[in-house]
């Protein structure tokens, strides 16, 4: 937790929070422009987006981080003008710049020292492409892009009774405010611009804005002073000062209104193009001094208008719609009443993201952790209710299945609080096969699908490290060398394949690599080497494959700088089983691989099956069952000594007796009567597994059993009974893999871990 | 003892004894999260025998570790009166089932002595030193040999 008392801190801690959107933003427009599909306002996204984080730093003095950013943000103006282009060794140059970004981003956030000889090496790949030019970038280099905007503020206010005007652009900030709305040039353009508070805490400056302007004519600037509070009032975190400036150029609209692009969403700004007359302007724009507002208008506290405190986030309407910032201390009648102007009609409203909130994800999960008593205790209830014998249709039971619906519902919605788009996630591994495929010497491409599906937060951060161990793994064993890819007559890139969707209740990631695939003829010689398997051993591909997840396995004959890190994908399966998830592989000679990661959607909830087995009380996942039988005698056949299958339709699917599997009591004599739930697995083979009774369908709140216990072979998680009592959740797919003797079918030759 | 108890140096711990397999036991107490009675634990499948299963500590999982089991004394047949030592060991939360805790003991770390070199005998790893108290002699318990954690997470 931040300290909340310090406003500095908490400052810094949203630029950061800013940053790493910023840079996502800057990440899905280069992958716009390496598609080829990038038009000139994606190019302006990624410049803002470097732009803001260099704005955002400089106030904060992150030395590095500015001066980084600045050369980038060069190169890229020299992409928007033209004279750079934008080709696939640019954008990869782009792409590595990005990552450097990120990487001062979050060590001057860890106050950790990042990679200097990295940054060296692309800052150099930078200036080269600004080649000729570079002179003339560095010349603009100008100290006071870094300052932070308070100092400007301060100097207006000292200079208000002086005579030495700092900002010799501007008029006098102590002279009378022109009368705006009264003065109409024909013969140039008017334009009216107020900044927002955030146009400062972005690190942009009116006074370069206004000297843009001036290059492009003939410049009449008034600068409109009367929101100035006193000294003692004065937030120098808010904006008080608006312009209203009048400009005779050959220029037409567009170019005007360019000068403002990167604040347009910052500002209040309208444009009057000439012969046109003035701007229909709020009435509060009309000259007026701090006395007359607060004429006959108390400072009454409790009539305050609503009001953001927060300086970096959207103004609120009353900064927007006029010239009172200082609201507080004078509500001003005319605030509500002016209409909220939105920024200019060029500024880019396409993709403004939805209007979101920032929370500590603390509280939600306190939110999460509430509603999950609430769900307990709701069953508690239900639990006492049937105990009592009431009649189902009393008035009890009915409240209680509204009561019932309505704890559903909470939980739904604040489950999807915490769901998120893999998208960030995506983008990550994205710079890990960018990284490992310049490693390893190979042109490696990662293409991303459905990358909008939404996952468990939670899930998503652990699923990083197993993920990114994949991705390194297809880039570095599954993809080939260039040669032997064009020798294949596949073309010389290779790609990865990363993909998400959701899957009946369960998340799918997809690493899809189109490689060689699995060498298995020398995956089971070196199994047989290290002794994981007999040497005789008659494996089928599928069971060779998963060879891959055994620990202490590793295929690269020769320890590359990838792999040999000690990690195998041993490391992968059981951070993802311990996850709830499960991983397989297929593999097909000559054209890849693809490691399927199936997951829950959450790590909090889920809809079981409450049965009983050996007087015990377990939950079954409801999504793994397919269907419930009583098994009849003739459905029941053997197949060898210890092992049943039973028919079902037209299939036959191997019995499994639960409570001998996981060892609370001895077998069965015989299963004629039971009940059996039939199992899908993720390959689509089913499985039947023979319970004592079936209790009813709830929804659990689930508990992790990995905190206090490794893991446990079959079982998922635990999750609290009205009762109070602990049950067990199964993972019913790893008791069928677990299974050891009596009813299964295939007897496998090798224990796989996990 | 108590009088003892107000001024404790780094050379002094407080330890808390407890009857396990009718011999006597201590940890130190800054391990001790809670005491609690004996209540019924679900059975986890496939662990090994001295782990008795989970309990519901206010909403969290807690592992049941049949001390005496452990130890290799047999397993404890429970009763009522069979308490639970949750214990805190910086990386997990345990409950250790033992039959009853005794005492409150602060001892001067130079009290206590290496146990004797025994090789053969199991029960030897997880005593971490000696120590007599009266006419008893106390067995410091090493917590972290004798919790499942090691044996088990490395599956």
């Amino acid at each position: 937790m931040m300290d909340e008392d310090d406003p500095m801190a908490e400052i810094r801690a949203s630029f950061f929070v800013e940053c790493e959107e910023l840079l996502e933003a800057l990440q899905d427009g280069l992958q716009i422009m390496d598609d080829g599909e990038a038009d000139d306002e994606t190019i302006n996204v990624v410049f803002r987006a470097v732009h803001s984080i260099k704005g955002g730093a400089g106030a904060f003095g992150l030395e590095d981080l500015v001066r980084f950013a600045h050369q980038f943000e060069s190169v890229l103006d020299g992409v928007r003008s033209g004279t750079i282009e934008a080709d696939r060794n640019a954008i990869s140059v782009f792409f590595q710049s990005g990552d450097i970004l990120g990487d001062l981003v979050r060590a001057a956030r860890d106050d950790d020292i990042a990679d200097e000889s990295r940054i060296q090496g692309v800052m150099s790949s930078l200036t080269s492409m600004l080649g000729a030019d570079a002179q003339e970038y560095e010349a603009e280099e100008d100290v006071s892009d870094f300052q932070p905007m308070g100092l400007s503020l301060d100097l207006g206010l000292d200079i208000a009774s002086n005579d030495a005007p700092a900002l010799p652009d501007l008029p006098d900030p102590g002279a009378p405010p022109a009368p705006a709305s009264t003065v109409v040039f024909e013969d140039g353009y008017t334009i009216h611009f107020l900044p927002d508070s955030s146009l400062y805490a972005s690190g942009n400056e009116p006074l370069h804005l206004l000297r843009l302007l001036r290059e492009m004519g003939n410049l009449d600037v008034n600068c409109d002073t009367s929101a100035l509070p006193s000294l003692s009032e004065l937030d120098e975190e808010k904006s008080y000062l608006s312009w209203t400036i009048h400009l005779t150029t050959d220029e037409d609209e567009d170019a005007v209104r360019d000068v403002f692009d990167f604040v347009a969403d910052l500002c209040t700004l309208t444009i009057t193009g000439p012969g046109k007359p003035g701007p229909e302007l709020p009435p509060n724009d009309a000259p007026s001094s701090p006395s007359t507002i607060n004429d006959g208008v108390p400072p009454d506290a409790s009539s305050k208008p609503p009001q953001n405190s927060d300086p970096a986030s959207e103004a609120t309407v009353a900064q927007k719609s006029g010239g009172v910032p200082d609201a507080k201390t004078a509500p001003s009648p005319v605030t509500p009443a002016a209409p909220s102007k939105k920024p200019a009609p060029s500024a880019s409203k396409s993709n403004k993201p939805r209007p979101t909130v920032r929370v500590d994800l603390e509280r939600i999960d306190r939110l999460v952790n509430l509603v999950g008593e609430l769900v307990i205790n709701q069953a508690m209830i239900s639990q006492s209710v049937t105990e009592a014998g009431l009649q189902t249709n009393s008035a009890v039971s009915e409240g209680l299945d509204e009561f019932m619906q309505l704890t559903r519902d909470i939980q739904d919605s604040v489950m999807m609080i915490r769901a998120q788009p893999v998208k960030s996630l995506f983008q990550r591994m994205s710079r890990i096969v960018r990284e490992a495929s310049s490693m390893v010497g190979k042109s490696v491409r990662l293409k991303t699908e459905g990358d909008a599906t939404e996952i468990d937060k939670t899930v998503i951060e652990r699923l990083a490290d197993p993920l990114t161990h994949m991705i390194r793994n297809a880039v570095d064993h599954g993809i080939e060398s260039p040669q032997d890819r064009l020798a294949a007559g596949k073309p010389e890139e290779g790609i990865v394949t990363l993909s998400a969707g959701h899957r009946s209740g369960r998340v799918i990631v997809e690493v899809v690599d189109d490689g060689a695939g699995i060498n298995r003829e020398r995956v089971l010689q070196i199994a047989i080497e290290k002794g994981l398997v007999a040497e005789n051993a008659e494996l089928t591909d599928s069971e060779i494959d998963n060879l891959l997840f055994m620990p202490g396995f590793s295929t690269a004959s020769e320890v590359s700088d990838l792999s040999g890190r000690g990690v195998g994908m041993d490391v992968v399966k059981s951070a993802i089983l311990s996850l709830g998830g499960r991983v397989t592989i297929q593999s097909n000679p000559g054209s890849g691989t693809i490691f399927t990661i199936s997951l829950p959607l959450t790590l909090a909830v889920l809809d079981g099956m409450v049965i009983n087995v050996a007087n015990q009380t377990l939950v079954v996942p409801l999504s793994t069952i397919t269907e419930t039988l009583t098994l009849m005698g003739p459905d029941i056949r053997a197949l060898g000594p210890q092992t049943n299958v039973i028919k079902v339709r037209d299939s036959f699917v191997p019995l499994l007796d639960l409570g001998f599997e996981l060892g609370f009591r001895a077998p069965l004599d015989s299963y004629v009567g039971s009940i059996a739930l039939l199992i899908a697995q993720e390959d689509g083979d089913h499985a039947a597994l023979i319970v004592d009774s079936i209790q009813d369908q709830r929804q659990v709140v689930i508990k992790g059993l990995q905190d206090t216990f490794g893991q446990v072979p079959g079982v998922a998680a635990a999750t609290i009974l009205g009762d109070g009592k602990i049950a067990l959740i199964l993972d019913p797919v790893d008791v069928v893999a677990n299974a050891d003797g009596r009813t299964q079918p295939v007897q496998s030759n090798l224990q796989l871990a996990g | 003892m108590s009088e003892t108890q107000n001024q404790i140096d780094a050379t002094e711990i407080e330890l808390l004894t407890f009857q396990v397999g009718g011999q006597e036991y201590a940890i130190d107490i800054m391990s001790v999260r809670e005491i609690r009675g004996w209540s019924k634990a679900t059975p986890l499948p496939h662990a090994p025998n001295f782990v008795r299963g989970v309990i519901n500590l206010r909403g969290t999982v807690l592992t049941i570790v049949d001390l005496a089991d452990r130890l290799g004394m047999g397993r404890t047949d429970t009763k009522e009166r069979n308490v639970i030592i949750v214990v805190h060991t910086g990386i997990e939360t345990v409950g250790l089932l033992v039959d009853a805790v005794s005492d409150i003991l602060a001892v001067n770390k130079s009290e206590l002595q290496s146990p004797p070199e025994m090789a053969a005998d199991n029960e030897q790893a997880f005593v971490s030193a000696l120590m007599i108290a009266g006419e008893r002699m106390v067995r410091i318990l090493a917590l972290s040999a004798a919790l499942p954690s090691e044996n088990t997470e490395a599956a």
